[in-house]
């Protein structure tokens, strides 16, 4: 079958997709807590204020079953319940903010030794693929990518479990997006 | 000042790329870097996307249950005290793969303007009212059959910033997980004899005819109810990895 087309999140996602503590994929003080951060910046370098991140990643020990629970809902007035702060879903969602940042709180996951990251934004017809390492050895896809190229995949540490990684749509230092099939 | 950018540049771009599509083949999805919707111009990678050696963590998805929305997050008509203003719809259809296998227990999420073509959003700047009785945001999971229905208004047409004169066509935004992330897809669907199709850049982007059709819902009368809604019908093929891929990767 052929699959139906692709099309912009469009501007005004904000008050659909994104959820309070999308983001935390761990609660604050979480023994291993890492933070990755970063900006998405557009072909003239600018930074985006209208980009949606998502997440996704094994638990520490691997797993990649997942686990439902990231958008959990208040089942008596139907309003936004939030995480539990006990299960790990692998997953998250963060819109950048109008400076065109955005925020991660996880563990490192286990197995492959990277994040996959899905963004989408207004402008962008059909999402893209990348990955964050949190670093830069023994993986077959980096050991593929030239050094300039395999740079902009690996998060740099800035002080003691907080990585910086930035996401460039376009031009210089263009961040490697993937062709998954 | 530079030239007021007209529908007519707009459409010449149109045409021009869909003549280009016909003799090359236009693929299934928009090709991120299209003229005519202005905002892509420095929003699109200039290198090729890269295959990776593998793929372990994308094959995988996030998975999403019973606590993660309410029955009534289905219903956008009920989430405020009073009724929303508008044509009462349902829009319903399945979620299914390449192979055409249903994807069950998924997350759907949709998000709309109201009848008047207005999004509750700071951004939306369109004079047309707001509808207190109307949020337009709702979410369901697939059904063992891979079926999604929502109960909303038809949404208005609204204009925005690509040129002079740009309208949106009527559409409901989608957002669909699939068994891998690698399946995500978020999408619009639109109207059936919508008069806006030809100046939308958005929508012409995708540039194949059959697969342009496919962002199409039909009319669909046995779906109506009587005295209470109109139907409409809109399958999801999500692509993604090819099907073997898939099987080795789980
Ligand atoms: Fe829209």
């Amino acid at each position: 079958m052929r699959p139906t087309p692709s099309q912009t999140v469009g501007p005004f996602y904000g008050y659909a997709l994104p959820f309070r503590g999308g983001g935390d994929l761990v609660p604050p003080g979480h023994p291993g807590a890492i933070s990755v951060h970063g900006y998405v910046y557009d072909g003239a370098g600018a930074p985006i204020p209208d980009a949606l991140l998502e997440f996704w990643q094994a638990d520490e020990s691997g797993n990649l079953d997942g686990r439902p629970g990231s958008m959990r809902r208040d089942e008596v007035d139907g309003s936004f319940a939030g995480r539990d702060g006990v299960t790990f879903t692998g997953f998250g969602r963060v819109a950048t903010d109008l400076d065109g940042h955005w925020a991660l709180r996880t563990v490192r996951p286990g197995g492959a030794p990277y994040i996959a990251v899905c963004v989408f934004a207004r402008g962008l017809l059909h999402h893209l693929y990348t990955r964050v390492y949190l670093e830069d050895a023994g993986d077959a896809l980096l050991a593929s990518l030239p050094g300039d190229r395999r740079a902009t995949l690996v998060a740099a540490p800035e002080r003691d479990g907080v990585y910086r990684f930035d996401i460039r749509l376009q031009g210089e230092g263009e961040t490697v997006f993937l062709d998954l099939g | 000042m530079p030239e007021p950018l007209t529908q007519e540049t707009i459409s010449r771009e149109i045409a021009e790329l869909h003549e280009l599509a016909a003799k090359a083949g236009g693929g299934d999805h928009p090709s991120r870097d299209y003229p005519p919707y202005r905002s892509s111009g420095l929003r699109h990678p200039h290198r090729p996307l890269v295959a990776p050696p593998e793929a372990y963590t994308e094959l995988r998805g996030p998975v999403f249950g019973v606590a993660d929305v309410t029955p009534l997050d289905a219903d956008l008509t009920r989430q405020h005290a009073g009724e929303p203003l508008g044509e009462r719809i349902t829009v319903t259809g399945r979620v299914v793969d390449r192979d055409g296998r249903p994807v069950r227990g998924q997350l759907v999420e949709v998000w709309q303007a109201n009848a008047s073509g207005r999004y509750p959003h700071q951004r939306d700047q369109h004079p047309a009212p707001l509808d207190p009785n109307f949020t337009g945001t709702g979410r369901c999971l697939t059904d063992a059959d891979g079926r999604y229905a929502f109960t909303t208004i038809k949404p208005g047409a609204y204009p925005w910033k690509n040129h002079v004169n740009a309208w949106r066509p009527a559409h409901i935004h989608f957002s669909v997980f699939g068994t891998a992330f690698a399946q995500r897809l978020v999408t619009q669907m639109y109207f059936p004899g919508d008069p806006l199709f030809p100046y939308d850049p958005i929508l012409q982007s995708v540039t194949d005819d059959k697969a342009r059709e496919r962002l199409v819902a039909a009319y669909d009368h046995e779906s109506s109810r009587p005295e209470w809604s109109l139907g409409y019908r809109w399958d999801i093929v999500l692509d993604g990895p090819s099907a073997t891929w898939m099987e080795e990767g789980r």
